[in-house]
């Protein structure tokens, strides 16, 4: 007998998604994904795509989703979690749409503690616009606004907004985590299913911050942009549970 | 008994009270003077009915707070004045881009920037002729009393809804702010809502559903503006409203809406009682404008004045209406001035 030991889940599309080679997105749709089907909520989910690379999410995922405004995802989510306590609603923002233009709607939602969950991806740049520096860019990377890398005197520091919002009462569950290695991808994927139990036992806000990988802007192979990410950004932005 | 129902309430409550009677139970808004009245009322009445309200962090917010309950398939309402609603205009331009209904209140005040606190009208062009980006209108209906403060918001949820697109109330500060009795409409709170497929419940028994307005496709963003303007023509066509008042043996008409309408028509038994043969014409829906109606009136001598509490905007729309700019004349207060009775009087008669 044959035994099925890897199928796509049933929250994905049968699509071939847009993501640049070694681009972590896609890997972080999957999980999604898979933790949906496993809590068995595909058909009580109800997801807020962000303006950014994962803009299509929709074209992707096999449940209800919406767009959002650029970062005002968080804004969005709060509307249909309002009408809808019984859903499951979630955000997937990137890090310019989650803490710099949505900054306000993000750390307000925490503080509400608003019952949804955030996918929170960031990979240090601005990818849909074409590799700008974005909140969470370190100190010397090279972007297409910072050509000399990131200047503290010019552009100041990377924000760590998970650290920001782990001190709000609001917020019950944040984590950061990463998609570098098959070790760190079943770690998120824990760190997103306790994110969703977390909502659906009504205890709050949860986000989970996961670091990946932009090959692209970041001019490196998608292997080395896996190493970068244990050798020089988990230095900036350490992994772990920063509340709950 | 019929006194039963009519309660004495100020402009800003009467609209609060129409939204609630249309089965609206999703408020999101900011503070800003001087709509601070309906914010507290909605609060409250949320609380009554069940429903949902959120003082949101910002106007930004608060559209895509109403925003995300639309797209629930809830009936949903913010409501500003002039600064705030400037900030909700990518919002606006969203709702309309997404075909999502949802009704955007504006209790105007004196710009530009800050400006001041006192009524003004000076938001017309920013309502009716886009505000956000892209190719879109929104439906705009003007009250000019707490009577239709009510009424007009709970129409605007019907119309919000028939066609999927923001209505957006026009009032100012002087509306919002005086009291009025009204009278309850009971029968309108059984009204059935719409029914609404396209939104987003969860995926159960059928295929998931998807809000966007990101069309990449060669040609789809093209079509999507095209349904929108067929949509824009059938609202032309069956949500056009106004008042006329004494217009048919008229020689002046005074074109005015909102609170101007309301001062223009006292202006108007003023000067029948001199014996020159005045009227009003008050566009009630200012998009669409009533530009139809407002071309059949008056003969060749007929004199048009527009009265508006800002330098002009409105008056763009009756002059392409009337299409004889020598016959269309201007008078106007803007920052905050209220035109005086006695101040239409002089510009009318001197038009004579
Ligand atoms: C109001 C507004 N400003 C700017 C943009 C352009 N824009 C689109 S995506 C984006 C940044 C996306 O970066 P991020 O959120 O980090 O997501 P990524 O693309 O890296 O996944 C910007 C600035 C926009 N669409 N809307």
């Amino acid at each position: 007998m044959e035994k099925i030991i890897f199928k796509k889940p049933n929250s994905m599309k049968d699509a071939l998604t847009h993501y640049c080679a070694g681009c972590g997105h896609g890997i972080i749709h999957r999980l999604v994904c898979e933790v949906i089907d496993e809590l068995g909520i595909r058909e009580k989910v109800i997801a807020v795509a962000p303006v950014g690379c994962a803009v299509i999410a929709y074209d992707y995922w096999n449940f209800d989703t919406t767009e959002a405004a650029h970062g005002r995802t968080p804004a969005v989510a709060t509307g249909i979690k309002r009408v809808y306590p019984e859903k499951v609603v979630f955000t997937y923002q990137g890090d310019g749409d989650l803490a710099a233009i949505g900054t306000a709607e993000t750390i307000h939602a925490a503080n509400r503690g608003e019952n949804i969950t955030v996918i929170f991806v960031n990979n240090g740049v601005y990818g849909m616009t074409g590799g700008q520096m974005a909140p969470t860019t370190i100190v010397g990377q090279r972007t297409t606004t910072t050509k000399k890398g990131r200047d503290l005197k010019r552009d100041g520091f990377p924000l760590k907004i998970s650290e920001m919002i782990a001190i709000l009462e609001g917020a019950k569950y944040i984590e950061r985590t990463a998609v570098s290695s098959p070790k760190e991808i079943l770690r998120t994927k824990r760190a997103i299913k306790k994110a969703f139990e977390i909502q659906i036992k009504n205890e709050g806000f949860s986000m989970v911050e996961v670091l990946s990988m932009c090959p692209t802007y970041w001019g490196m192979s998608p292997e080395d942009s896996c190493k970068r990410i244990e050798k020089d950004i988990q230095k900036v932005y350490p992994l772990g549970v920063l509340k709950g | 008994m019929k006194t039963k129902n009519r309660i004495l309430i100020t402009g800003n409550e009467a609209c609060g009270e129409g939204a609630i009677q249309a089965g609206c139970r999703f408020y999101a808004g900011y503070p800003i003077t001087p709509q601070n009245e309906l914010t507290a009322y909605m609060s409250k009445r949320m609380d009554e009915t069940g429903g949902v309200f959120i003082q949101a962090e910002s106007e930004l917010a608060a559209i895509n707070m109403v925003f995300g309950a639309s797209v629930a398939g809830a009936r949903a309402i913010t409501t500003s004045s002039s600064p705030g609603i400037s900030l909700k205009q990518e919002g606006i331009s969203y709702l309309a881009g997404c075909e999502l209904p949802a009704v955007i209140v504006n209790i105007m005040r004196g710009g530009p920037g800050l400006g001041n606190i006192a009524p003004s009208q000076a938001d017309y062009f920013q309502a009716t002729k886009g505000g956000g980006h892209g190719d879109y209108h929104c439906t705009v209906l003007a009250p000019a009393s707490c009577q239709e403060m009510m009424d007009l918001t709970r129409t605007a949820f019907d119309i919000a809804d028939k066609y999927r697109s923001p209505v957006i109330i026009l009032g100012d500060g002087i509306l919002g702010q005086m009291m009025e009795a009204v009278e309850i409409n009971q029968k309108s709170r059984a009204k059935k809502q719409k029914s609404k497929p396209w939104a987003l419940t969860g995926c159960k028994g059928r295929k998931p559903n998807k809000i966007r307005s990101l069309l990449l496709k060669d040609g789809e963003l093209e079509d999507l503006n095209r349904r929108l303007q067929k949509k824009y023509e059938l609202i032309k066509k069956n949500e056009t409203r106004l008042e006329q008042y004494k217009t048919e043996d008229a020689k002046i008409i005074i074109a005015a809406y909102g609170t101007s309408g309301r001062i223009a028509k006292a202006c108007v038994d003023r000067l029948r009682e001199k014996k020159i043969k005045a009227g009003l014409f008050r566009p009630i829906s200012l998009w669409p404008f009533p530009y139809k109606a407002l071309r059949k009136l008056g003969t060749g001598s007929t004199k048009f004045l527009v009265v508006e509490m800002s330098t002009g905007q409105m008056v763009e729309d009756v002059r392409l209406a009337v299409q004889n700019d020598k016959k269309v004349s201007f008078y106007g207060r803007t920052g905050g001035g209220i035109p005086s009775e006695e101040e239409i009087m002089e510009k009318a008669l001197s038009l004579k």
